[in-house]
């Protein structure tokens, strides 16, 4: 089954509104809640990303009983040197979306420990695409 | 999964029902739907938060209680009186006046609900600086418990396994009135309830297998009798110094918001009414609000001060308590501190069993199973109009869709749907009037029918 979200840069109000409501759905599908955990802390981080980094972007989530695939694909800067985004601390956030509470170069090491495979594809000046799979069953 | 029922306190009384969909709509589990004109609680769902009663506007959800006269069934007679009930007193009423009017009642014993306060506090603290993990939800409010399984089995573990203070006061008023000689069989300990919630714990404690109350008094019913002997009494005592001190500042106060959480280590936050509750806990279970040591969670509004059998009005509950308890601040006078050995004893009995998750979200067992309803849910979605009337009998169109799915509705339930398949000559005006009796009863839009009517202004 796929839903599909939309996400808004820059509105930090909004961030984590996807994360819910798959969390939702996860919930209505008997998924262990420590996996539904996993997954929920993996899509709110990058549905963060999208809000601190991109203009805009969108979340496609695909659910079969066995995983949970799911793609977050953004218009925005890029990203020049995945390598160095995915070393814990390493944060580009400008000194606001600190203060916001953001920014402290988690985000995409967070990610991957909490999904059981995390892929990266960006091109600078166009956009970011990370796709997360997850097992659904232990 | 356990499939069993729980025992829930609150009831729907069938005459004075009319089915007026305001407990439904505010239900925060959407446990209520509307069958032949009357409101119908769904048992595993209800968490006895109460918010149906308040807003019950004819009285028709109420608590089951004890006979009062079931008390004098018992040659010892104990009420364990939570603060609240002192609180809703004006100020110029000492407290031992209102326990003097108690033990004219009946009452041989009035203890507080919030005795053992202290030896609570003290192993919650111990949890607190065990590997426990974080933040430590608060066992105190027996509704908030029962949202977090049925709504929050991710949260479930950050419970603190431990009894709330009117177990925890029977347990060790039980004990030492025993030791202190009396007959166990003779001994009646009754619990002044302030709310549905905790007449369900009581009876059916989350955890735990025997209950350790006789009976249940709902406040509401006490507070009339209390109130009642003081307001046409002649002899009008004065606020004379109280001898014997009755609940510490802390104990007093324990029982409205923050009164846990300033007396906890590290990052610790209040949150009471449980609309407040659930979304601030969906944060919590998307790790949005992280370095959170402590959550204090309470179903009603101003905590206690705000339970649906208090009379007085809850802000004032709340300021007359702050009152009594900076007035005792001020004497420097100590309350009875319970001797060691009982702590000890207390402390033995304070673990509870395993606080288990039971989920009332998911729509079936089976995960393939569970995604075919959801895509059928989806479906009907779609065709549903999306308004949340809830003139189908269902607070809202997705719990609709969900009904459908569990072959406990149908489509022409929706009042939209029905026209549409009218038009369409799908079904005939004659059905589609018998499918909106069966919702909201026969008479429904007769003149003289049981509602708001010119005859009947209550």
């Amino acid at each position: 089954m796929e839903f599909k979200y939309e996400v808004e840069g820059g509105n930090f109000t909004k961030a984590g509104n996807a994360a819910s409501a798959v969390k939702k759905v996860l919930k209505q599908l008997n998924v262990d809640p420590k996996v539904v955990k996993r997954v929920v802390v993996a899509l709110y981080e990058g549905e963060v990303n999208v809000v601190a980094h991109a203009y805009k972007g969108q979340i496609l989530v695909d659910i079969d009983p066995s995983r949970i695939v799911i793609r977050i694909e953004d218009q925005g800067p890029g990203i020049p040197d995945i390598d160095l985004a995915m070393q814990v601390g390493y944060s580009t956030a400008s000194a606001m979306v600190r203060e916001m509470g953001f920014g402290a170069g988690m985000g995409l090491p967070n990610m991957k420990r909490n999904a059981d495979s995390l892929t990266i594809s960006s091109k600078v000046g166009e956009g970011t695409t990370v796709e997360l799979i997850t097992n659904l069953t232990i | 999964m356990d499939k069993e029922q729980f025992y829930h306190a609150l009831e729907v009384d069938k005459e004075l029902c009319y089915g007026c969909t305001h407990c439904m709509t505010v239900c925060p589990t959407n446990a209520i739907r509307i069958h032949d004109g009357v409101a119908s609680i769904r048992k595993n769902w209800c968490v006895d938060c109460g918010e149906c009663m308040k807003a019950c506007p004819v009285d028709a959800i109420y608590v089951e209680q004890d006979d009062f006269a079931k008390i004098f069934n018992y040659d010892m007679r104990v009420a364990i009186l939570p603060s609240v009930f002192i609180g809703q007193f004006s100020k110029q009423i000492a407290e031992s006046e209102i326990i003097d009017v108690l033990h004219e009642l009946g009452f041989t014993h009035v203890i507080p609900a919030e005795a053992a306060v202290d030896v609570i506090n003290h192993s919650m603290l111990e949890e607190f600086n065990g590997n426990r993990e974080k933040p430590l939800i608060s066992p105190f409010c027996p509704a908030i418990v029962r949202l977090i399984q049925v709504k929050f089995p991710g949260l479930v573990n950050n419970i603190i396994p431990i009894k709330p203070p009117i177990d925890t006061s029977a347990i060790y008023y039980r004990r030492r009135l025993i030791e202190e000689g009396a007959d166990s069989a003779k001994l009646g300990i009754f619990y002044v309830t302030p709310c549905a919630a905790k007449i369900a714990t009581v009876k059916n404690p989350v955890g735990e297998d025997t209950s350790y109350v006789d009976g249940v008094i709902n406040m509401d019913f006490l507070y009339n009798k209390v109130y009642h002997i003081l307001k046409t009494r002649d002899l009008i005592r004065t606020t004379e110094e109280d001898d014997n001190l009755y609940l510490s500042p802390k104990c007093l106060t324990w029982s409205l918001t923050e009164g846990e959480a300033d007396h906890m280590k590290g990052r610790c936050l209040a949150i009471d009414e449980i609309h407040n509750v659930i979304s601030f806990l969906e944060k919590v279970e998307n790790d949005e609000i992280i370095n959170v040591d402590f959550l204090e969670l309470r179903a009603c509004d101003q905590s206690c001060a705000g339970g649906v059998l208090l009379s007085e009005n809850r802000f004032l509950t709340v300021e007359r308590l702050k009152t009594r308890a900076r007035r005792l601040e001020e004497t420097g006078k100590k309350a009875p501190v319970i001797e060691d050995r009982y702590q000890a004893y207390i402390k033995k009995q304070l673990k509870v069993g395993k606080i288990e998750p039971r989920s009332m979200m998911v729509l079936d067992e089976d995960m393939g199973m569970a995604l075919k309803k959801m895509q059928r849910v989806r479906r009907i979605m779609s065709f549903l109009p999306g308004i949340d009337c809830g003139a189908c009998g269902a607070p809202n169109c997705e719990s609709l869709a969900e009904d459908i799915v569990r072959k406990e509705a149908h489509l022409s339930n929706c009042v939209f749907l029905q026209r549409m398949m009218e038009k369409k000559r799908k079904i005939s005006p004659e059905r589609s009037i018998r499918i909106i009796e069966e919702t909201w009863g026969k008479d429904r839009l007769n003149n003289d029918y049981n509602k708001k009517n010119p005859n009947n202004e209550s």
